[in-house]
């Protein structure tokens, strides 16, 4: 193979075609804020490996994580524990470095766990069919509301205030430069108000976007929602381990489900990757984007595993396939399908009694003893995760958590500076929650 | 059936004119082309169409292929048979394999679509 070399020359060329003079114009797009001056960078002497690891665990142990502190952030990415055993089968290399399966006569493995995967994703969200994961749960979203655009041949999206922040500006980004307009449903003390569902429903409306628990961690009323929804497709998000002690989606006149599995056996791992679910009724099985795996049998009569429904997919339908998705999250989708064997029905529910003991504990005990925070709107509706307000800037609050090792959320969209967003996995106990609540009384 | 009056296009499309409504399918040629077509993804009754405007797909076992309006028209009746059998264009597309039924905007558009001889030249060269 051939060594192509950039010169200078083509540089300025290729400059000269963009009308720039300098490589960094390129970056210009690029805020100043974000950018680190690499002038500033003062090197100090060499150090041997041995030093050089001692150095940087030195500062990365500044570092505040949730095994080194007292852990109750979430929106979104949540601290629940991960069996042993979903590492150490997640690491066997037959899993580990298998390719995409596109052969099936070699692919067996992959193609049955994904297809297990899928059943066990369409019984916890109540759906006809599941495709083999997408990248997370915000870009699975945007797909959903793609193939609520598709099926009805509308252009208006409805979503609801209280999805996450986060998921609304990844379907903005991905809708409004294909001319989608997106609207957004109010709420009433932290829930979706279905009279403004009601007022803002029209014959344009494609689908209506509605996350249970909430981003607030409150639960909402799909069944009432979905009466509401007329001709368009009702989305529902939620995170697949409370779907464990919830009505499904699908039980729910939800048309899709969206989901992120972050929570099934994966850790956060900084906020990614993480692991998107997509699942719907039948009737929309054919503008699902991504992998679909499928059960058949083989010409000796023996059950096997195959990709099924290609023709939707890029390799087969090009620019009109239904989506630029077509692979799937493969390990962390193995990775769910291990927790998700490993706890069964009932341990699932289990985890989440002791999510909502400790959630529930801890408001209690913050109405009664903290006199400086009340529970977002005295709601108590919501599973593992809750919003406090505070009497002083929820700012300052969580800077004095950081210096005793504390960490809480805000909300991303608080203007207010007085909400605290806690959440509690069935990794916390009495103890730490009764630490949290000194913290609090120490306010007065 | 006697196909005398059937029109075609360069995409593969035959229109089977009777007054002011029509029946639309794919030719015998295109869906020996396809091989085996799994599905067929139907407009909806009332769905109002241009001359050329893609109307719906049809899928075969590894392709996919957009069916085209012959003429400008809106659709009063879809062949619901083939949703459930989408074989029958394989073994009848000119009868009991049509897809959709029309109703003609405007009949001049017919001018511009071929006889069964020029289509047969196209397919045959």
């Amino acid at each position: 193979m051939s060594n192509i070399p950039l010169t200078n020359d083509e540089i300025e060329k290729m400059l000269k075609s963009l009308s720039m003079n300098k490589l960094d114009d390129l970056f210009d797009i690029v805020p100043n804020k974000f950018k680190y001056d690499i002038e500033k960078i003062s090197l100090k002497e060499s150090l041997s490996e041995f030093e050089l690891s001692n150095k940087l665990n030195q500062i990365s142990s500044k570092n505040l994580n949730a095994n080194n502190s007292l852990f109750f952030m979430g929106g979104g990415s949540y601290d629940h524990y991960v069996p042993r055993v979903v590492d150490t089968l997640s690491s066997r290399s037959e899993f580990y470095t298998a390719y995409t399966p596109y052969q099936p006569e070699v692919s067996q493995g992959t193609l049955q766990y994904l297809y297990e995967f899928q059943s066990m994703i369409c019984s916890l969200s109540g759906m006809d069919v599941s495709n083999a994961s997408l990248y997370d749960g915000a870009s699975a979203l945007a797909e959903a509301c793609m193939m609520s655009i598709k099926h009805t041949r509308k252009n208006k999206v409805l979503i609801s205030s209280m999805v996450h922040p986060a998921y609304i500006d990844v379907v903005n980004t991905y809708l409004t430069p294909q001319n989608i307009k997106i609207s957004t449903i109010g709420n009433v003390g932290g829930v979706t108000s279905i009279n403004d569902i009601k007022n803002k429903m029209n014959d344009d409306v494609a689908c209506v976007v509605i996350q249970s628990p909430n981003y607030y961690g409150l639960l909402e009323d799909w069944d009432s929602i979905s009466k509401t929804k007329n001709t368009s497709m009702l989305i529902g998000v939620s995170d697949p381990l409370c779907l464990s002690v919830l009505k499904s989606p699908g039980d729910s006149g939800c048309d899709i489900f969206v989901g992120e599995a972050q929570t099934l056996g994966n850790y956060m791992q900084f906020g990614g990757p993480n692991i998107g679910l997509l699942s719907c009724k039948e009737f929309l099985m054919r503008k699902m984007p991504g992998r679909i795996i499928g059960k058949t049998n083989d010409i000796e009569g023996k059950q096997g595993f195959v990709m099924v429904l290609q023709t939707r997919e890029q390799h087969i339908r090009r620019d009109r396939a239904t989506s630029n998705i077509c692979t799937n999250q493969g390990l962390l989708a193995l990775r769910c399908t291990i927790y998700l064997c490993l706890l069964g029905k009932k341990g699932l529910p289990k985890v989440m009694q002791l999510c909502f003991n400790n959630a529930q504990y801890a408001a209690s005990l913050i109405e009664s003893e903290c006199n400086s925070f009340n529970l977002y709107k005295s709601k108590r509706n919501f599973l593992k995760e809750f919003v406090i307000e505070a009497d002083i800037s929820a700012k300052k609050v969580q800077n004095d958590a950081i210096n005793k090792k504390i960490l809480i959320d805000r909300p991303l969209n608080d203007n207010d500076d007085n909400k605290i967003l806690l959440a509690f996995t069935e990794k916390r106990n009495k103890d730490e929650i009764d630490q949290l609540i000194e913290f609090f009384k120490s306010y007065g | 059936m006697s196909k005398d009056k059937f029109l075609y296009t360069k995409d593969h499309e035959w229109i089977n004119k009777d007054g002011d409504v029509a029946y639309i399918g794919i030719t015998d040629y295109a869906q020996s082309e396809l091989g085996d077509i799994i599905f067929v993804e139907l407009p909806n009754v009332g769905d109002s169409f241009s001359m050329g405007d893609v109307f719906g797909t049809i899928e075969a076992v590894k392709t996919v292929a957009d069916l085209f309006m012959p003429v400008s028209g809106t659709i009063v009746d879809i062949n619901n048979k083939i949703e459930d059998d989408p074989d029958l264009i394989n073994s009848d597309a000119f009868n009991t394999g049509w897809i959709v039924k029309i109703k003609i905007e405007n009949s001049d558009e017919c001018l511009e679509l071929l006889n069964e001889k020029d289509y047969l030249k196209i397919i045959n060269e």
